[in-house]
């Protein structure tokens, strides 16, 4: 393998799996400061369990998120540093901000919180972990502004004679339409990750009738969170649609593996044929839907990727400028259909709960914890279709991946840090993952009871 | 001073408080083994950096970033350039990192001592690391004409580097086991005391060798001057360690790298990242840095939220200021690996 691809590689293992920790931080950060507020206002016990409980799971997540995001900030120069020559005027502003504003706010309020249950009056610990949260929301807005004007770049010019783009409005690349789609559908998917593992944990329990007095209003929550925020997701990924056809039509084409450019699209759940799509043997079909998305129009003309690549090769030169179809082509589907999964099945456990009920078939707790998978599966999926499906460029219309990559990084170096990325990522998952499973089989016991401890704060110290 | 000029002191400030915050928390990492007797002593010293290490942290991230934004060339040749170098350096963060939160997770003495080992080891190879980084960046590396690295990781390991890398190293220690009799009470701090002052009879004689050889080669009146008093202010926080005064020993390695970071900025400007192969070839402040308009934003987002993050960052430890002792370490109750129970109680 080439340098290229080598790091090509190494970005998307480390990406997606900095992606598993981070929408669980982002949601649980803002689900645990709630439960933290109602146990400040109604003072019941229960409330403090629960965060304290949940607590626990953010910070084995937090920590993970934290160590992983150092290697995202340090990856740019080590492997893609004719990138960060070309961009780094424009993209550089945004990751700086990144750690100015919000790296330092949720660090330093982390500490603050976890330290501070004995220490701080209970109003400013509370204040603690909510500007925590927001820190995580306000990191996630900056890197994604940097991700969007990958995606759809403004606010620049290149520099005539050099290889190089500056930056001419940081207005125009913090509000980027691509930006604010871009964050508010990470925003709401981060809480169907969240969502699945309040589900997730609670059957758990539920199940084994303990501690129903958490765990039961719980998974409630957990249930009506996924179907509220995959309701939203849906929505903000659907107007992410018609931006992405009209910033990136050879993204949207190669969403649908739609080869020539047609109107009343339609968009097809499940094909089976050639991986590439171009030759379809079966599949099962909506007529309209593509058009619809794309456009809001059901006769609403797609472009198709023939006619976009003419096109592009008119503009950029000659080349090929399709991503690889058979990956756009099924993350997309499959993100769709992940997410869409995990929203109905909550729709159906609310509905299995309601009236204080409490579901008999153990069917039930299974699916409740197997569902856990499918928003993070929903979520990789997303990024593998929203990254896949730019190349061959880094930024859209300005640079290609092969440009991007550092000329002076041999393959044996990249051999080297692959490897230690992914044997260390993999151990770490493996610790987090035990070390969740055995917190949650532990369950959220009633401190008060214990007469040993007359000070019912939780403390996370080390 | 044009804005370059202005962004090439703030990155040194950066490291500077990088140096500083973290310092200590890689020092109290190395002597973790050496230190803790028994595991309520580990806890507290680990406890001691415990609500603060993250946020120190983030200061090489926003150093990296701002290198970045304001010097896109020297962050290309330099990360890519030490390549494996800053991969060893994450790698070590990146279990260090995980460490602190794992290791209190599971009451096992095997568990914790897997990572107490692990701690060491995160914090003595960043800590020795860092310092072969910025002899070599003083000192220049090969750099073609396009301004990429042609050596490799043994090029960066030469006996000036390596050098570099002890005196942090020492530094980092000194400055941790200081930080650490600051911060604890009890059979800690005294021996904590001790340690100072034995690391100190290392990293005086090995500051003042590096900082006379990089002088000599890369010197300027001006950070002679710095130099100097980076020594005077070692040689003063030994003895002060000497004699026990533990906060004015603090406060001098604190100082003492400060100014070690301002000599070997000061010597290294006007370049960024000087070319040993060809000196036209160097990265200077100049032909590295970002346009005009990126360095006016990001020097109004500095002026202006730097002073809120110094704010909130010092409450912090002003928040933290109390000494840890063993009534401060909560016992996971029924457990009887505890060779010593907390005195008193909680309270």
């Amino acid at each position: 393998m080439t340098v290229l691809e080598l790091s090509r590689w190494q970005f998307g293992i480390t990406t997606v799996y900095h992606f598993i920790f981070v929408p669980l931080t982002i949601g649980l950060s803002l689900v645990v400061a709630c439960m933290q507020t109602a146990w400040q206002i109604k003072k019941d016990p229960v409330y403090l369990r629960m965060t304290k409980f949940f607590g626990k799971i953010f910070l084995i997540n937090f920590a993970v998120g934290v160590v992983t995001g150092i290697v995202q900030e340090f990856q740019f120069g080590m492997n893609w540093s004719a990138y960060s020559v070309f961009v780094g005027n424009v993209f550089g502003a945004p990751l700086a901000m990144e750690a100015l504003l919000a790296f330092f706010l949720e660090s330093t309020f982390i500490g603050l919180w976890i330290f501070g249950w004995n220490k701080l009056p209970p109003r400013l610990h509370l204040a603690t972990i909510w500007l925590a949260a927001v820190g995580t929301s306000l990191s996630a807005y900056f890197i994604l502004a940097a991700n969007s004007w990958m995606q759809h770049p403004v606010g620049y010019r290149v520099v005539p004679g050099t290889h190089r783009v500056e930056l001419t409005s940081i207005w125009a690349v913090l509000t980027n339409s691509t930006a604010i789609a871009a964050w508010t559908h990470v925003f709401v998917a981060s809480f169907m990750v969240a969502a699945a593992v309040l589900i997730a944990v609670s059957a758990w329990h539920v199940g084994r009738q303990s501690q129903l007095e958490v765990f039961r209003p719980v998974l409630r929550l957990g249930l009506a969170i996924m179907l509220a925020a995959g309701i939203a997701t849906a929505v903000t990924g659907d107007v992410q649609a018609r931006l992405m056809d009209s910033q990136q039509p050879m993204k949207m084409a190669a969403a649908e593996a739609l080869y020539n450019t047609s109107d009343s699209a339609s968009f097809s759940l499940f094909t089976i044929g050639s991986l590439n799509g171009s030759q379809e043997v079966w599949s099962v079909r909506v007529p309209d839907l593509l058009s619809l998305i794309a456009t809001l129009n059901p006769h609403g003309t797609v472009q198709g990727i023939n006619n976009v690549e003419r096109a592009y090769q008119k503009k950029y030169g000659p080349g090929s400028y399709e991503p690889v179809i058979p990956v756009t082509y099924w993350s997309f589907r499959l993100m769709v259909g992940f997410g869409s999964l995990a929203a109905l099945l909550a729709a159906i456990g609310l509905w299995l709960t309601r009236r204080r009920r409490i579901p008999r078939s153990r069917w039930f707790y299974r699916v409740a914890l197997w569902s856990l998978a499918l928003p993070y599966l929903a979520a990789t999926m997303g990024w593998i279709f929203t990254e896949m499906g730019r190349q061959p460029w880094t930024v859209f219309g300005l640079l290609t991946t092969a440009q991007s990559v550092s000329p002076g990084v041999t393959a044996s170096s990249v051999i080297i840090s692959l490897t230690v990325f992914t044997l260390l990522y993999a151990g770490l998952a493996a610790i987090a993952g035990w070390l969740t499973v055995r917190h949650v089989k532990a369950g959220a016991p009633d401190e008060t009871e214990r007469p040993d401890t007359p000070a019912p704060l939780p403390v996370f110290q080390y | 001073m044009n804005l370059a000029t202005f962004w090439f002191i703030l990155i040194a400030i950066l490291w500077a408080g990088y140096f500083v915050l973290e310092g200590f928390d890689f020092g109290v990492g190395i002597l973790l083994p050496f230190l803790g007797r028994d595991d309520t002593e580990r806890r507290i010293m680990i406890n001691t950096i415990g609500p603060v290490w993250d946020g120190n942290e983030v200061w090489l991230l926003t150093a990296g970033g701002a290198t970045f934004a304001a010097f896109p060339l020297w962050y290309a040749s330099l990360f890519s350039g030490f390549y494996l170098a800053l991969l060893l350096i994450l790698a070590a963060l990146i279990v260090r990192g995980v460490c602190f939160e794992f290791r209190s997770k599971v009451d096992s003495p095997r568990w914790r001592a897997n990572w107490d080992r692990a701690i060491f080891a995160g914090s003595a190879l960043p800590a020795l690391l860092w310092g072969v980084a910025f002899a070599n960046i003083v000192r220049g590396v090969p750099l073609n004409a396009a301004h990429v690295y042609t050596g490799n990781l043994l090029t960066l390991l030469n006996w000036y580097g390596l050098l570099g890398g002890l005196v942090t190293l020492s530094l980092f220690t000194l400055h941790g086991a200081l930080f650490l009799a600051v911060r604890t009470s009890g059979e800690l701090r005294p021996r904590a005391h001790r340690a100072a002052v034995r690391v100190a009879l290392a990293a005086v004689p090995l500051a003042a060798v590096f900082l006379a050889v990089t002088q000599y080669h890369d010197g300027k009146p001006a950070t002679d001057v710095t130099a100097a008093l980076a020594a005077v202010a070692l040689i003063g926080a030994a003895y002060a360690a000497f004699r026990g005064w533990e906060g004015w020993a603090f406060a001098g390695t604190a100082v003492t790298l400060v100014l070690a970071v301002a000599t070997l900025f000061g010597d290294l400007w006007p370049n960024v990242l000087p070319s040993s192969t060809n000196p036209a070839y160097s990265l200077t402040v100049d032909n590295a840095s970002s346009a005009h308009y990126t360095l006016v934003v990001m020097s109004w987002v500095a002026v202006i939220f730097t002073p809120v993050v110094l704010g909130y960052q010092s409450w912090t430890y002003w928040v933290f200021r109390k000494r840890l002792t063993r009534s401060d370490i909560v016992v996971p109750p029924a457990t009887g690996t505890e060779t010593v129970e907390p005195v008193g109680g909680r309270s």
